[in-house]
């Protein structure tokens, strides 16, 4: 790792007033992805904030039936809140399928919708990436590319997010609540929290620098039956190769995000409105545009087939 | 290095004095010394490992597991990956079971940490210790610390009724089968693959039943 300072911070707006003062300045909460990335010096900070003892550790009940889930929620106390297990299955159920039991305990609600891409070569320094080196290029176009995007990429980078949870939160229309530098506050939609690469893939959320996210907020739960599908290489401990937040209310409209696509957790509300016309037109109306390549064009059939799966399962339930 | 644990001589210490020695005699003429790179300010610290508290001043750079093996000199947490991949280095802070590898130090004044020196002794085994050695789980013996320390945490997991992806209704008491240990295992990984033996071991200490 190379050297930096470190601090502990007083409070959210202390904590980012701090990382905005100082160029090269980070937060550091869970750790478990950014000591991953120190380590092979893809990040090098020059100055760390902890964040971690600030009471952004609970999760409150709000006065329209949702939940405000501090931004220091640890994954495995979000994923086993009653709660969150009663009435928001489809986020506990993708907090499990993501990681290990010990990386749970670490992760955090913010840290993981901030975690970098697991793209080969954002990991691998010698390689052409603009996400980590802008304006070197993007060695995944005609290199390895079957974990990666098939939509809503561009010519200068194709890399997924890797959360599963940002998945089952983007299906459930969450709310990023943020701190400034400045002590001012706002909120951020989940649907333009994340952004797609475009020419710019090393800006990857609407966060300005500095600023701080303190919690997310759940609507009121949909009723119904909550399914998150993960489909990967290995059962367990693995990134997704497609994934599906589905929530399947008992009346109107079902609701579908996607894990393992893009860049970002991706929804399609024309696909929504399709769901009479089942798994296929579904899919074909979430993936309309997409530009695979040779090696992960078999996510394209395999979104359809894990859609017919989830289907099933709701109709069982 | 603190050396809090009486050792004279470290392995590494070892080394690095041997190499030392080599260089004088070995070193090219026309070779230059690397320019020394700036140590980071080092941090005070204090945390409680194994029951008793230890405070020590740190590079921020240093990882919880790195404190804990080169500083305080207890190596039974392994360093595997270095990458949070592998589990061997898992210890509980504060009752929870984490990577060691994958926080820093600093990050955990007031903390307190249990490692794998904690949990038994020799002729005093944690039930877990000794079911792994009953049920020979292991081969190498270099994942079994933080196999045992991640086996440990995890059944007071299910015992707080956290749920895990296989569990078939995220609202019901916890409960604990193979197919639970596997799932709630796979971040500790074993490449002489001990598995079977090492899921006989967890379920019976769990007393589960069904087993395979």
């Amino acid at each position: 790792m190379k050297p930096f300072t470190y601090e502990r911070a007083t409070s959210p707006a202390a904590a980012a007033a701090a990382v905005a003062a100082k160029p090269g300045a980070k937060f550091v909460a869970g750790g478990t992805n950014l000591l991953d990335l120190m380590k092979l010096q893809i990040e090098a900070p020059t100055h760390l904030v902890d964040v971690n003892r600030l009471g952004l550790d609970t999760i409150e009940a709000t006065p329209d039936g949702g939940l405000r889930v501090g931004a220091l929620v640890r994954n495995t106390a979000l994923a086993a809140d009653p709660r969150v297990r009663r009435d928001y299955g489809v986020l506990s159920r993708a907090l499990l399928s993501g990681a290990s039991g010990q990386l749970r305990n670490k992760a955090t609600t913010a840290g993981n919708l901030l975690q970098r891409t697991r793209c080969p070569y954002f990991y691998d320094t010698n390689q052409a990436c603009n996400k980590r080196k802008p304006g070197s290029g993007c060695a995944a176009l005609g290199g390895y590319s079957r974990a990666l995007a098939v939509i809503g990429t561009s010519k200068d980078c194709i890399a997924t997010h890797p959360s599963d949870m940002a998945v089952a939160m983007r299906a459930l229309d969450a709310t990023v609540e943020t701190v400034d530098g400045s002590g001012r506050t706002r909120t951020i939609p989940i649907a333009d929290f994340h952004r797609l690469p475009g020419s710019t893939p090393w800006i990857e959320t609407a966060l300005t620098p500095g600023e701080m996210i303190t919690a997310v907020t759940l609507p009121a739960p949909v009723r119904g039956t909550h399914i998150y599908r993960k489909v990967r290489d290995r059962a367990s401990y693995a990134f997704a190769t497609i994934s599906i937040a589905a929530i399947l209310p008992e009346s109107g409209t079902p609701r579908f995000a996607f894990g393992g696509l893009a860049h970002k957790p991706w929804r399609v509300a024309a696909a929504e409105t399709k769901a009479d016309g089942g798994a296929k037109a579904i899919a074909a109306a979430a993936l309309a545009g997409a530009t695979p390549t040779s090696q992960n064009a078999y996510k394209i059939p395999l979104v359809e087939r894990t859609l017919a799966a989830v289907l099933a399962e709701g109709r069982a339930a | 290095m603190t050396d809090t644990n009486g050792f004279s001589l470290t392995r590494r210490g070892a080394l690095v004095s041997g190499a030392a020695a080599a260089s004088t005699t070995a070193l090219p003429l026309d070779a230059q010394p690397l320019p020394a790179e700036t140590p980071a300010a080092t941090v005070p610290v204090s945390f409680t490992v194994n029951g008793k508290k230890r405070t020590l001043d740190l590079d921020p750079r240093v990882t919880l597991l790195d404190a804990l093996r080169e500083h305080l000199h207890l190596t039974g947490s392994k360093k595997g990956c270095d990458h949070g991949q592998c589990g061997a280095c898992t210890v509980m802070v504060e009752g929870k079971r984490i990577n060691s590898c994958l926080t820093l130090a600093v990050m955990h004044d007031g903390d307190e940490i249990t490692t794998i020196e904690g949990l038994g002794k020799p002729g005093d085994l944690h039930p877990m210790q000794a079911a792994f050695v009953k049920h020979d789980g292991y081969q190498c013996g270099y994942c079994t610390p933080g196999q045992i320390m991640a086996a440990v945490a995890m059944l007071q997991e299910v015992k707080d009724g956290v749920p895990s992806y296989v569990s078939p209704d995220l609202t019901a008491a916890g409960r604990i089968d193979a197919q639970e240990v596997r799932e709630r295992m796979s971040g500790n990984i074993c490449r002489c693959a001990a598995y079977s033996n090492i899921v006989a071991a967890i379920a019976d200490v769990a007393g589960a039943e069904d087993v395979a």
